[in-house]
């Protein structure tokens, strides 16, 4: 009888794929803290609580769509997913085993970035408000994972990286995450209204204590992000399988 | 008596858009045997296992694997080994730790060392996949294949790109499956590889079975002779000589299928005084391969 857990395996074969590859994990875990270092505490130290907040969103976006959406569309190209979809693999280990990895990247993010904030920033916070800006961030990166995994499910493994950065970063800067919003002329400051990044950055902005905002609003429009993309994932997969 | 059935296809359609791949395949693998899918390009191969195996979901038709389990359901997975020709791993796993991955989808798994004894692996099992040659990285695709000890195997063009003796150790390998009971669909485009490992061969074109049986049956159900030249005459007038069927010209000689030899070779030393290297031999596997894969084209185009 065999006694090692697929699940487990699978998930470690992920974990691995993540460290043997530095040429993805460091850019992702660094390129929003070295942003932060940037315009948070060299350019607009006054900004470094707001700025942290929102280039802390900025770095757990990147890691939920990068983890999902190149890594699955490189996957599905080389022929790796369609060998376990063939096989008795738990398919879905993969998908959690993705998911922790991003999760893990947005934690590393927050904390590098925290750590920075309190040292170089002189951001002071409750330990329950540093707790709670961690955890809503990193559960807040689950809708951006889902974006992820259906534009990898629908993406070729060229055109992902590209099409990502397209999303990524004008959806970024338009949501505040770089310059706060309220700077922005009134239309953009209606655009960034609409956009999920925005309302996930609100969320860690109210914890953090440095603006209010209306959970229930925010919540639903991460929500309803997260469903969109939930459907077209399930739509990807289908078409994988050949179902019209 | 017929050993049990791993597959049973009923009906099997399969379009991709408005583009039939399948058109009506009726087929039934039996157990304890090298069945060899062979067909041109094209010809519905890969359609045929990738339904077999779940990863398509049937369109029209239906299919039974050992008795009635559906294709890509858990019970007919774990029983099932296969080595895809589209199929990648994640390379910078090692070779080891791709065993030790694929063995923990199956229920009892095979000895790890034995394997990578088998296939000469053995040096290689701490190497990344991504720093092996083609020919390991196909003899390790082999062995995540039958780790789970499966009772049916499914090999995609095993030996592509390998040299003589990796070759040779992946059909020791088959051949040593098959004395242990183990079912195998062999789908390749080498007619020896067929003609060695094959028990029984089913001939695949646009989308329909064209002939099915063993090696030898398929070879004396086409009348022809292979007729190897090296001439003058291009291929068209070639085409209009008595019981031609096919004409293929290589670099060297040109080679003729013919359903009488005699005839074509008369008719061939009249026309070409300057004809040199012939040679006659009757129909192989290849031979008989391309005889019926190239008759049922030119029936098609008539049509």
């Amino acid at each position: 009888m065999n006694a090692a857990n697929p699940s487990i395996q699978l998930i470690r074969a992920q974990w691995l794929n993540l460290l043997r590859t530095p040429a993805y994990t460091l850019p992702t875990l660094l390129f929003p803290v070295m942003f932060y270092v940037f315009f948070g505490l060299l350019m607009l130290r006054g900004q470094s609580l707001w700025l942290l907040c929102t280039f802390a969103t900025f770095g757990v976006m990147g890691a939920a769509l990068f983890s999902f959406g190149v890594s699955i569309a490189t996957e599905r190209a080389q022929g790796w997913l369609l060998l376990l979809r063939a096989s008795p693999a738990p398919v879905s280990a993969v998908i959690a085993g993705k998911a922790f990895g991003a999760l893990l990247f947005a934690i590393v993010i927050v904390v590098m970035m925290a750590a920075l904030a309190a040292a170089f920033g002189e951001v002071r916070l409750e330990t329950k408000q540093w707790l709670g800006l961690a955890g809503v961030l990193t559960v807040g990166a689950l809708p951006f994972c889902l974006m992820g995994l259906a534009l990898g499910l629908w993406l070729s493994p060229n055109a992902a990286p590209a099409v990502l950065n397209l999303v990524y970063l004008p959806m970024g800067f338009l949501s505040g995450l770089w310059i706060p919003s309220t700077m922005f002329p009134g239309w953009l400051q209606t655009v960034a209204e609409w956009l999920p990044p925005y309302h996930l950055a609100a969320l860690a902005l109210d914890i953090t204590g440095a603006k209010t905002a209306d959970w229930g609003h925010s919540l639903a429009v991460l929500g309803a992000f997260g469903l969109v993309f939930a459907v077209m994932t399930a739509l990807g997969w289908r078409r994988l399988a050949g179902v019209s | 008596m017929d050993k049990p059935v791993v597959a049973e296809c009923s009906a099997l359609h399969h379009d991709y858009g408005s583009t039939p791949a399948l058109a009506g395949i009726d087929l039934t693998l039996h157990g304890g045997r090298v069945t060899a899918l062979l067909g041109p390009n094209g010809a519905g191969k890969t359609t045929l296992i990738h339904l077999l195996l779940g990863i398509l979901s049937v369109q029209r038709g239906k299919i039974g694997l050992f008795g009635d389990l559906e294709p890509g359901s858990a019970s007919a997975q774990r029983r099932i080994g296969i080595m895809l020709q589209a199929s990648g791993v994640q390379d910078n796993l090692t070779v080891s730790e791709l065993l030790t991955l694929f063995a923990s989808f199956y229920p009892e798994p095979d000895s790890q060392i034995g394997l990578l004894d088998e296939l000469d692996l053995v040096d290689l099992a701490d190497r990344r996949f991504d720093r092996l040659s083609g020919g390991q990285k196909q003899r390790v695709l082999f062995a995540l294949a039958v780790v789970g000890r499966p009772d049916w195997l499914i090999l995609d063009e095993p030996t592509t790109g390998l040299d003589p003796a990796a070759r040779r150790i992946l059909w020791r390998a088959i051949e040593a499956r098959r004395r242990a009971g183990v079912s195998i669909l062999l789908c390749t485009h080498f007619m020896d590889e067929a003609q060695k490992l094959a028990d029984h061969v089913v001939v695949l074109d646009r989308g329909r079975i064209l002939e099915q049986g063993t090696p030898d049956a398929i070879r004396r159900r086409v009348p022809s002779d292979r007729i190897l030249a090296r001439t003058a005459l291009p291929p068209e007038k070639l085409r209009t000589l008595p019981a031609v069927q096919a004409v293929h010209a290589g670099e060297d000689r040109t080679e003729i299928l013919s359903r009488r030899g005699i005839d074509t070779v008369r008719a061939l030393l009249a026309a070409d005084e300057s004809l040199e290297d012939l040679e006659v031999a009757g129909a192989d596997l290849e031979t008989a391969f391309l005889a019926l894969t190239d008759s049922a084209q030119s029936e098609q185009e008539a049509a």
